[in-house]
């Protein structure tokens, strides 16, 4: 009987050190302060800020080093602003095509298509229509920049994931694509 | 019945009066549709602009304007509008001022096409009728498992009858014929025998310590270690739908993995570049274990996070995080940099992450642990072609070792300071 009793509670304890794993929770650690950053880490909650996390947008008014702000509007006149007046960056030898594919191809190519003919992955399941060919718009390098800076109707702003030197090897790329198809 | 015909009748009455009123192709004006006007425009939803079904019959009834007006309307509008016309001004300025593009290039054919499209009958949803086929196979195949267990069982039950019956039979003959059957000798039980070998009990403890250090051993090296964690995030991803059947690139969601150590939680107004016009998923994309209801109400979970209001068309600014749960997290004594492994190494994501685009609900599928980081950095060649900064130093490893090509671990990838400092 007692045995039986021993038994019982080895068998308890055994169930229940299995029983804590479980995939919908984390494992035990062995230091938890040697595993856990003092210091903030990205996107953490902290109650150090109002909104209760740790990313914060840069003060108003203040820009990070190294960048140049955009000073055209968001708006049609915008638009053609910099269609007529916004050149390129770059000059001939910092154009960097093999880039602008790689770049092109992640984030436009989706929807644009590799070729730009507006038959990218998502157009061509249905989930995405009406996305028009590079070739049956007038589109210069600075209507181009302003639209990945912006975006335009239904396509979002590009701004947030790619940088300034980036959306400029990207918009050469556009013209590029747009070049070969009108040939 | 007759009130069923009479319903077809109608309906048949009702698409070809529309089509004859229309005088135009819907099936070519759906295509033509599609490429040029769906980026803004939906039939029965707001979107950039306006829902247009029905849009030459209502704007007749509301307005009094024409198909020519139309045809003006889409070939230049920013004409109309300057040209002060009532209508073109206030559909103008009711969608902030957004200016549509023209088409001069589609012709009156192309327009009526069109025009009849936007006027077809809305298609009432066909219900799905739910394979029947598959389902009773599958039961079928368990129905004949076990079918087959069943005989298998009681084939086995007549088996054991059959042999007690017949050692029943045997001995009764034994004993009719007067024959002794001999009672076995009684011998010390096994277990009293196995108490007296003092050599095989010393054997036996040292199997049970061995053994159940092994298992401590196995539970101690497991813990904080996160292989298989599969947390419940607060909207549900689907990575398989995503990345796998949308082919959508690792790098369009995770940019920052190119260019910081981390490689970032995509925020909202990344998921908005393509949910602004997908509200809701395709009935394709719906499986057994979820449905299309499930899934559209975790797009909704992301206008409610993100502030996007649908029926409008807007933002409302009123925004609310999404508290993802880290499922990859190395321990703050480790250091790890995703743009020196993405960009420099050119490893593809999954190495590590699995085959994270036929993930349903995303898990961590590497230990990371440091023997696993260690095996890869001992394993893994550097990739020396087309690296022309670096030819000196590496044509110098090439030679101290005397390899074609040396691994991460030759190049110093084993050094305890390059990621504990």
């Amino acid at each position: 009987m007692k045995n039986l009793k021993h038994i019982t509670i080895v068998l308890l304890i055994l169930v229940s050190l299995v029983s804590c794993q479980k995939n919908s929770r984390p494992n035990y650690e062995f230091m938890p302060n040697m595993y856990k950053s003092v210091g903030y880490e990205a996107y953490q909650e902290s109650d150090a800020f109002a909104n209760g996390v740790e990313s914060q947008l840069p003060a108003l008014g203040t820009i990070p080093r190294g960048y140049t702000p955009f000073d055209i509007d968001n708006t049609n006149e915008g638009y053609e602003l910099a269609k007529t007046t916004l050149v390129s960056k770059l000059d001939s030898l910092s154009i960097d095509t093999a880039r602008g594919k790689e770049l092109y191809n992640i984030y436009c190519g989706i929807c644009h298509g590799n070729k730009g003919k507006g038959l990218g992955k998502l157009v061509k399941r249905e989930k995405i229509l009406g996305v028009p060919s590079y070739a049956d718009r007038d589109l210069t390098i600075g209507s181009t920049y302003h639209t990945i800076y912006y975006g335009k109707n239904a396509m979002g702003s590009y701004a947030n994931l790619i940088n300034e030197e980036e959306r400029w090897q990207v918009a050469e790329y556009v013209l590029k694509l747009r070049s070969d198809l009108k040939k | 019945m007759s009130l069923n015909f009479f319903r077809l009748s109608l309906m048949f009455l009702l698409v070809f009066s529309t089509s004859l009123s229309a005088q135009g192709d819907a099936a070519a004006g759906k295509s033509l549709f599609n490429a040029n006007c769906a980026a803004c425009h939906k039939l029965d939803k707001k979107m950039t602009g306006p829902a247009l079904r029905n849009v030459e019959a209502r704007l007749a009834e509301t307005e009094g304007l024409d198909r020519e007006w139309l045809y003006k309307w889409i070939r230049n509008s920013a004409g109309l509008i300057k040209s002060g016309d009532a209508y073109a001004n206030k559909i103008y300025k009711e969608y902030n001022g957004v200016a549509m593009t023209a088409y001069p290039q589609l012709s009156n054919t192309d327009l009526d096409n069109i025009l009849a499209y936007t006027a077809e009958v809305k298609a009432t949803p066909v219900p799905v009728p739910v394979p029947v086929g598959a389902q009773s196979v599958s039961n079928g195949g368990d129905f004949n498992n076990s079918l087959i267990l069943g005989a298998l069982a009681l084939l086995f039950g007549l088996l054991a009858v059959a042999l007690v019956v017949v050692n029943k039979t045997l001995r009764r003959f034994a004993n009719e014929k007067g024959l002794e059957i001999k009672e076995e000798v009684k011998r010390p039980s096994l277990w009293k025998a196995f108490a007296q070998n003092q050599f095989l009990i010393i054997l036996t403890v040292i199997f049970l310590l061995l053994s159940s250090a092994y298992f401590v051993y196995g539970y101690l090296s497991q813990i904080g270690v996160n292989q298989g964690y599969e947390p419940v995030q607060p909207i549900h991803y689907s990575h398989r739908i995503h990345a796998g059947d949308n082919g959508i690139d690792c790098k369009y969601c995770h940019s920052s993995a190119r260019v910081s150590k981390h490689s970032g939680i995509p925020s909202l107004n990344i998921c908005m570049n393509c949910h602004k016009s997908i509200s809701e998923v395709a009935e394709t994309t719906a499986t057994p274990e979820y449905s299309k209801e499930f899934y559209d109400g975790e797009i909704k979970k992301l206008y409610e996070a993100v502030g996007w209001d649908d029926a409008e068309q807007k933002y409302t600014g009123d925004t609310k995080p999404v508290k993802w749960v880290r499922i990859h997290n190395l321990p703050d004594f480790a250091y790890f940099n995703h743009s020196q492994h993405v960009v420099v190494g050119g490893i593809e994501c999954q190495t590590c992450h699995g085959p994270v685009e036929e993930m349903e609900i995303m898990s961590q599928h590497s230990p990371l642990t440091m023997g696993w980081c260690i095996n890869c950095h001992r394993e893994t060649n550097v990739k020396v072609k087309d690296n022309n900064y670096y030819t000196k130093i590496h044509e110098q490893l090439k030679k101290k070792y005397g390899v074609e090509n040396f691994t991460i671990a030759q190049m110093g990838g084993l050094e305890c300071g390059k990621c504990h400092y």
